[in-house]
């Protein structure tokens, strides 16, 4: 990373384990300060592959859990969880 | 005299997790409120800090496990709203005619604060079926933007605890409250919420109260249609009928996975089986197979 370059992370949660399946919650985090391009609208995509087409790359995809026995109907925390970054210029 | 819920509410409550009463509480309780409730504030940080002085009124906050009968005066903000019908029948249904005190808390949102608490449940992870439930009272309009809660609909069987959820910013079908003076939202005490930004140049003002329960919370809403609503064979997958329960207690959030939807439903079915009695109603078979075959086999 060059040293004016700073980190954008864009959390998505999609319907399935697919990355073309729909997003059902996202989360932006920001560490130009603003100095980089920001999300727009009140979704900025539909699904993973159209964030990848928009110049975000994957780093980390959530691993497929086998159920813990008897817990196997307990939902908890959003599940198909795929963490994407772009690297901004800030100068 | 109260308004028992309806069973239509009741399953509503069951599938979202919140019940809403827009602009149930009269204008005159909800100016007392504005006085009363930073008042109790104020009272809860002076007690909190040990700078309760001698002279000063007695603490407004009560002991938790304090009757709501007697937690409250009948003259007070608080327990004249309680005394709503629509409010009394409310908490009657949902957690009987003998609750006790939690805790509550006035919320104070500056005018222009920009900032939003992190998305949480209340407290910890909860395995009991049995639950309880906190009022929001919103003495004042509140306009969209203007600070009115976030809440996750349908997020309230989820096992999470405090701010384990906190990293989700935006989810498709969340709410952000607006609505009218004296609206009251009852939210099961697992749901996802979050204070929010207030853009308005008024501060804004939220009363919440946690009630716990002390006596199984089992057919103490209106159920004079219960019986014939509440059929066990319900299975989109083969006979369905829109009048029976299960139309309601099948509302899917549009933040669901489908494998999360399903199991939402079996939690569902146990949560409507503790409040109806009825240990053989399910939604959409998947209990009752599982049980149909649960003595079939040999042990290995």
């Amino acid at each position: 990373m060059k040293p004016d370059q700073r980190q954008q992370v864009l959390f998505l949660w999609l319907a399935e384990p697919s990355l073309s399946s729909a997003v059902l919650a996202w989360a932006f985090y920001d560490g130009t300060d603003g100095r980089g391009p920001q999300p727009t609208g009140e979704q900025p995509y539909a699904d993973g592959i159209a964030a990848m087409g928009d110049g975000w790359r994957v780093f980390q995809v959530s691993q497929q859990q086998r159920p813990i026995a008897g817990e196997e109907h307990l939902n908890a925390h959003l599940v198909n969880e795929f963490v994407l970054e772009r690297l901004i210029d800030t100068l | 005299m109260t308004t028992l819920l309806t069973t239509d509410q009741m399953a509503s409550f069951v599938a979202n997790g919140y019940l809403r009463f827009d602009a149930a509480v009269p204008a005159a309780i909800n100016e007392q409120a504005m006085v009363e409730l930073p008042l109790l504030l104020h009272s809860w940080l002076a007690q909190l800090m040990g700078s309760h002085v001698a002279g000063d009124a007695a603490p407004i906050t009560m002991p938790s496990g304090t009757t709501l009968a007697d937690a409250y005066s009948p003259d007070s903000a608080i327990g004249r709203m309680l005394a709503v019908p629509v409010i009394a029948g409310a908490v009657a249904s949902l957690v009987g005619e003998h609750p006790v005190f939690d805790h509550h808390f006035a919320h104070l949102k500056r005018p222009h604060d920009p900032s939003s608490q992190l998305l949480h449940c209340d407290a910890i992870v909860d395995r009991n079926t049995a639950f309880d439930i906190q009022l929001f009272w919103f003495p004042h309009d509140v306009e969209p933007g203007a600070g009115g809660t976030r809440f996750v609909p349908g997020s309230h069987l989820r096992q999470a605890a405090a701010n384990d959820v906190a990293r989700y910013q935006h989810l498709v079908g969340e709410q952000y409250f607006s609505g009218p003076a004296g609206t009251v939202l009852i939210f099961h005490h697992g749901l996802w919420h979050a204070g929010a930004p207030n853009d308005s140049d008024r501060q804004r003002v939220m009363g919440k109260i946690r009630l716990n329960p002390t006596e199984p919370q089992v057919r103490m809403w209106d159920l004079s249609d219960l019986d014939a609503r509440n059929s066990s064979r319900e299975h989109v997958f083969a006979t369905t009928d829109a009048t029976q329960v299960a139309t309601i207690l099948r509302q899917r959030q549009p933040w669901y996975s489908e494998q999360a939807y399903r199991h939402e439903l079996v939690q569902r079915s146990k949560l409507w089986r503790y409040l109806s009695g009825d240990a053989q109603f399910d939604l959409d078979w998947y209990l009752t197979r599982q049980q149909l075959r649960s003595g079939l086999e040999v042990t290995m």
